[in-house]
């Protein structure tokens, strides 16, 4: 007994770094924001507290209500675009087919790249004064239109397109391990049985891939609450509010408009958002492992 | 072996203490800019050129684009690393650094200089807080002015500057029947923002734009002058073209260097690029006011000193400010950057056509100050994004769109 109440201490001891930093670092600086999102600050903190002032400007600003609007057709699209071709590269590669490697290299590039080089080479090859559009018709047909990035109702799409292409490769880099994981006897059996090849990836692989699939849906929806790179370098917002995204607003706001309390009061909502999106998920893994212990 | 230790020991202070009087010695400064543009960057070369002939060093931190050098900026304030100098404009922009006493003031420069003499008084006014100098203006841009490519305008068979909107319009029909781009427009929000206010003086006068943007006056003139302006905007839209959107100015200015465009709405140091790429004003492009205008709106640059806390940075600081302030720097920085001195004391005649004709305007004080000048910079942004929503939209309902334009003042 004496001996378990030592190592215990020591243990505590030594995580105890790491729970500072989690306290001071993580919890400090977002209770500080909260504080701020509070306050009256403009370029710099002030203590001036001013209630919920800042969140009645913030829902009052047609910019803000837009950007949370673009998210949300940009992460639903973007997420559901990048597991879906993820899962059609991984299926193609998992033929067997010749050149393996090299094509899952070039499949995986674009994800080595950041995002800002994406945004660039989008919005290069979408201009229409320099890109596609005026490509093609240099070629002869006048009137071929491809104005995605400049257009008001299609920029976000633009968006989407460009970070599909970036994150498609991730996808398929994961759900290709998952589908290696997957016994050779299940083909045999689905072969002898004649299922057709479309029929066992839908119904015999796809539920196999739950986890990694949502694993990589994941790690591509926490890009969705971050996202901002992609937009400065694509299109930075416009044209008008047609892209405009939290992140951008809450940056524009903390620097170039010097209004520390607008831009804080976007960030906590932000993360209240985040918080009520994943708590659901995360209880109901909590009740799912607990029945588990008990069965 | 006492002696031996005492010795060494003297030997170490001496040493630390020569290298500390010899970083002493030269004022080292580390100057923050976003002046990253051909133009921008041969301009800063011209003050860092006599800065180092006199004997400071100079350590370039130059980041692109405005609003991020004020991000970097802003951070390495907060973090206690300030740089020793930055670039910014003069106006509300610095005003919460200044009054929470994070910068120093060069007062004795500006005294021994004799400032107050040599610039005009709206430009003492706004370098000085409660009294004290605390920035060094390195010169004034005008921003009402259309440049003109002289090759597109004779392709599209035009002859003289037009004097009202509507012989402008009709010149900017040529141009598109010619096969020329009429407009070389910068879409970013902070441009399009610039070409309201130019227009926006235009149709208003200088009184006007006064009482509108300092006096944030909501009467039927103003309304009615707001609109105006908004319906020559949607007009314009129809001359720009594809590839507008997000523009930078200088590729803007390129387009006309090539003569693939036929007009430019910008500020004066379009000319810096003109004159890098070997174009001369007066014979290879022209500069006009724009149509109508009384005169120009005008913004000024300068430079601001941080307290740094070191001995060699608050030297250098007022190094830095003399240089800025020599009458030759102000002429040559000038003639690179496109814009006008600061000083009215300086030899006008190295001037360029365009330089001359915005210091005429100056001195004759037909100008109105800029938005950054008068606003707060979150007021600022909500014009840039008054104009863009406005100007990207596409249903250009001016008279409803110019009521929520003074709702940027609230």
């Amino acid at each position: 007994m004496p001996m378990k109440r030592k190592s215990n201490l020591s243990a505590t001891l030594a995580l105890l770094p790491t729970w500072l930093v989690a306290v001071v670092v993580f919890i400090g600086t977002m209770a500080w924001s909260i504080r701020l999102s509070f306050t009256n600050s403009t370029i710099f903190p002030s203590s001036t507290y001013v209630g919920l002032a800042q969140y009645a400007k913030l829902f009052a600003s047609a910019k803000w209500l837009a950007s949370l609007h673009n998210v949300l057709i940009f992460g639903i699209l973007y997420v559901g675009g990048c597991l879906f071709l993820g899962f059609l590269l991984a299926a193609a590669l998992d033929r067997k087919i010749r050149f393996e490697s090299a094509l899952r290299t070039i499949f995986l590039y674009p994800y080595a790249m950041s995002f800002v080089v994406t945004g660039l080479i989008w919005q290069w090859m979408l201009n229409p004064t320099l890109g596609i559009q005026a490509s093609v018709r240099a070629l002869g047909w006048e009137s071929f239109v491809l104005d995605w990035v400049v257009n008001r109702d299609m920029a976000i799409y633009a968006l989407v397109l460009a970070g599909v292409w970036q994150g498609a490769g991730l996808v398929m880099v994961i759900a290709l391990a998952g589908m290696r994981g997957i016994e050779a006897e299940q083909w045999k059996a689905a072969r002898i049985d004649g299922i057709p090849v479309w029929r066992i990836y839908v119904s015999i692989i796809l539920p196999q891939l739950g986890p990694a699939l949502a694993a990589a849906g994941m790690l591509l929806a926490m890009g969705v609450i971050k996202t901002y790179d992609i937009v400065v370098a694509m299109t930075n917002g416009g044209p008008g509010s047609a892209t405009e995204v939290p992140a951008k607003f809450i940056m524009d706001n903390l620097f170039g408009r010097q209004n520390l309390g607008l831009a804080t009061a976007g960030a906590t909502v932000l993360v209240l958002g985040v918080i009520m999106a994943v708590a659901p998920f995360r209880y109901a893994m909590y009740v799912r492992s607990k029945a588990k212990g008990a069965s | 072996m006492k002696t031996m230790m005492k010795l060494l020991l003297a030997g170490v202070a001496l040493a630390g203490f020569s290298i500390q009087a010899h970083a002493e010695d030269k004022p080292t400064i580390e100057i923050l800019s976003s002046w990253t543009s051909g133009g921008e960057a041969a301009a800063l070369n011209v003050i860092k050129t006599e800065f180092e002939k006199r004997g400071g060093v100079w350590k370039d931190s130059s980041i692109a684009g405005f609003g991020a050098a004020d991000a970097a900026f802003q951070n390495r304030v907060v973090a206690g690393d300030p740089p020793g100098a930055k670039q910014g404009v003069i106006g509300l922009a610095a005003a919460d650094f200044v009054s929470q006493g994070l910068f120093n003031p060069i007062d004795d420069v500006a005294a021994t200089g004799k400032w107050a003499d040599v610039l005009p008084k709206s430009i003492q006014d706004l370098i000085s807080y409660d009294g004290k100098a605390y920035l060094v203006p390195t010169g004034a841009h005008g921003e009402s002015w259309v440049f003109y490519s002289k090759d597109a305008f004779a392709k599209a068979g035009i002859t003289e500057e037009p004097k009202t909107w509507d012989a402008f319009f009709a010149d900017l029909d040529k141009l598109k029947a010619a096969g020329i781009v009429p407009v070389a427009w910068g879409g970013q929000p902070w441009q399009q923002s610039k070409v309201f206010n130019m227009v926006l003086l235009s149709q208003v006068g200088i009184d006007g734009f006064q009482k509108i943007y300092v006096e944030k006056d909501k009467s039927e003139a103003s309304v009615a002058g707001v609109k105006k302006t908004l319906e020559i905007l949607a007009k314009l839209h129809t001359y720009i073209d594809d590839g507008a959107a997000g523009r930078n100015w200088n590729d803007a200015t390129a387009m006309l260097i090539t003569a693939k465009a036929g007009v430019q709405f910008m500020g004066d140091w379009a000319k810096g690029e003109f004159t890098v790429a070997g174009k001369e004003p007066g014979k290879d492009y022209g500069c006009m006011i724009v149509p109508e205008s009384p005169g120009m709106v005008y913004i000024a640059d300068s430079f601001y000193f941080p307290k740094t806390g070191k001995a060699e940075t608050d030297k250098a600081q007022k190094l830095l400010a003399e240089v800025v302030m020599d009458p030759a720097v102000q002429v040559e920085f000038s003639l690179k950057k496109g814009s006008v001195p600061a000083r009215s004391d300086v030899d006008k005649t190295k001037l360029d056509v365009c330089a001359q004709k915005g210091l005429e305007l100056m001195s004759a004080g037909s100008i109105v100050p800029d938005q950054a000048i008068v606003l707060t910079p979150q007021q600022v942004g909500q014009l840039d994004d008054f104009v863009d929503e406005y100007w990207s939209g596409g249903t250009y309902d001016a008279a409803a769109a110019a009521e929520n334009f003074f709702a940027i003042f609230e």
